[in-house]
């Protein structure tokens, strides 16, 4: 079984050049997402982080028509939208639903005009699959550094915010003693939000970015709540979904015949397929208490 | 703009608008905007496979937003709400573009589909858009007072026998039914914003319920009718007009609140 595995890997997958690079880019948008996505499942923001991801599309359809590198586009819309929800107050859970909302509509509608004027001034036919549904074997292989280079401020930002940014979850009152601003907090949250699910979307496309960021930590916060374990437990299954969603895309060409599927649907088949099997297990492991230990974590080495 | 093929999308377009702007007082009074988000999303591989199979795209959509509601409605019960619908939605998506990928209208379909096609209204079109919203403003009369109980006093409802788990169903079974059917006209990605942003700002402006619904229904068709005139003019796709103006819409509103909150307490401590 192992053999024939490593003979399969051997083959030509690892050598070929699309392949490598989808691997790299998608993999840190893995890790990425499922260390940020467990702080914001956490603190609820399923919906913001959505958001997010469609609102960027428009980041990355615009940047066809810029002639930019599509990380730049995404990033950019991303971390203008974060600061938009920001402002339009979804700290206040009433305002919250309505004010993404909006946000998400005014981000689509500016996207279906930039990919409007791709489609008819450049030659970019493919603009709006590739935006919104994303084709990991067709990235440049020149935006590997960007996207590593995302990948690690993202994950730096997060070491050093780690502490508060538990606490505040956990227990906003306890932080604010402490001289934790939680808005300031939930700003930086953001903002690295921002920066995963640009990664997110450049690898399975905007629209589908939140998939990526929403399902592993989910499915890893079911089976432990102790944030160092969910958290690793998200990258781990971050990490099999897209290098699995990969090689099956790959070899899909042998399976149907020459019509290999979109890497993109195996990628969140994959995900969806471990958050249900998650459903059953919690039962089997047995829930630990989760706010103590987490409580103790935050706070007891500070 | 009102030549004979424009015909059946005027009569549509009012139609969608008329009943959008009805069902969404309720979706942003129940504050359900991820499941309005959601259920065009998850009817997307619908439409993908009516493509693929050379069927009417209607019953595509229908057969998958009820798909999609009986999902919503099981994973809302087993996690956080916000965690399962989300992921229901990608996971819909997710096939829809596999499907798609399998016609060979892949980039122009998937365009169209996402952002809608205002000028595909045939007149055969219309028949099924009338039954549907026959069916929905009935259903939303005869749910009236429960419905808005439920919606803003969950609470209270539960005394009065109304089982929030059924109402939650009624509401996603009447949103579906619109999604289904404004989808083709306005796009997945807009329908969206047509539910919101009218509701959203007519209850910024009034809190009587009577007046928020009609000022709701009243803006819905504006905009609907405003997005086809500038989407005829400028050839540009009806939903970047759709998000445009609903933002507009919402925003000018929050300003208007601002203002006029900051006059009257301005006004308060004056009189005394």
């Amino acid at each position: 079984m192992m053999g024939w595995f490593l003979s399969v890997l051997h083959c030509e997958f690892l050598r070929s050049g699309p392949v490598d690079t989808a691997l790299l880019v998608g993999g840190s948008a893995a890790v990425v997402c499922a260390v940020i996505g467990v702080f914001t499942v956490l603190r609820g923001h399923a919906f913001a982080g959505h958001a997010l991801g469609d609102v960027s599309s428009a980041g990355g359809s615009a940047s066809f028509l810029a002639g930019i590198s599509p990380l730049a586009g995404f990033l950019g819309i991303a971390a203008l939208a974060a600061l938009a929800l920001e402002f339009l107050g979804v700290r206040k859970v009433r305002e919250q639903d309505v004010a993404t909302g909006i946000v998400l509509g005014a981000g689509l509608g500016l996207s279906a005009l930039f990919l409007y004027f791709d489609i008819t001034t450049t030659s970019t036919t493919g603009a709006a699959v590739t935006v919104m549904f994303g084709s990991m074997f067709a990235l440049s292989s020149s935006i590997k550094w960007p996207a590593i280079i995302v990948a690690c401020l993202a994950l730096v930002a997060m070491g050093l915010l780690y502490r508060p940014l538990i606490l505040s979850v956990v227990d906003p009152e306890l932080a604010s003693t402490r001289g934790i601003s939680n808005h300031w907090i939930g700003v930086v949250h953001l903002l690295m939000l921002a920066m995963a699910v640009a990664l997110a979307a450049l690898s399975v496309g905007s629209v589908l970015a939140s998939a990526l960021l929403i399902g592993p930590a989910a499915a890893s916060i079911r089976l432990s709540r102790r944030p160092t374990v969910a958290i690793l437990g998200a990258v781990i299954i971050g990490l099999l979904a897209v290098w699995g969603g990969v090689w099956m895309a790959y070899e899909s060409y042998y399976w149907f015949s020459g019509n290999s599927w979109p890497v993109s649907f195996f990628v969140v088949a994959i995900i969806f397929i471990i958050y249900l099997l998650t459903i059953p297990l919690k039962y089997l492991t047995g829930r630990k208490t989760p706010v103590p230990v987490a409580v103790q974590h935050a706070t007891g080495a500070s | 703009m009102f030549q004979s093929f424009m015909l059946h999308t005027w009569i549509a377009s009012t139609i969608i608008a008329l009943v959008a702007g009805t069902l969404g007082f309720f979706v942003v009074l129940r504050r359900s905007a991820f499941a309005a988000h959601a259920l065009p999303i998850g009817s997307f591989p619908g439409a993908a496979a009516a493509v693929l199979l050379g069927i009417q795209p209607l019953w595509g959509l229908l057969a998958f937003v009820a798909v999609g509601v009986v999902l919503l409605q099981q994973l809302q019960r087993l996690g956080r709400r916000d965690v399962a619908a989300g992921l229901v939605l990608v996971t819909l998506m997710a096939l829809g573009s596999l499907l798609l990928s399998m016609t060979h209208s892949y980039g122009p379909g998937v365009f169209a589909l996402l952002f809608g096609e205002v000028l595909g209204v045939s007149a055969a079109d219309l028949l099924p858009v009338a039954i549907i919203s026959a069916v929905v403003i009935f259903g939303v009369i005869s749910l009236y007072r429960p419905l808005l109980l439920q919606s803003a006093f969950p609470e209270l409802a539960v005394p009065r026998g109304l089982r929030p788990g059924v109402m939650d169903l009624l509401f996603l079974v009447l949103l579906g039914l619109v999604v289904a059917m404004a989808l083709p006209v306005v796009g997945t990605l807009l329908v969206f914003s047509l539910l919101v942003a009218p509701a959203a700002t007519a209850q910024s402006l009034s809190a009587n319920p009577i007046r928020a619904l009609s000022l709701s229904i009243l803006l819905s068709l504006g905009m609907m009718w405003l997005s086809i005139v500038l989407s005829f003019w400028t050839n540009w796709p009806i939903g970047f007009f759709i998000g445009a103006i609903g933002a507009t819409l919402f925003s000018s509103a929050r300003i208007f609140r601002y203002l006029r909150d900051r006059f009257n307490s301005r006004s308060a401590m004056v009189t005394p």
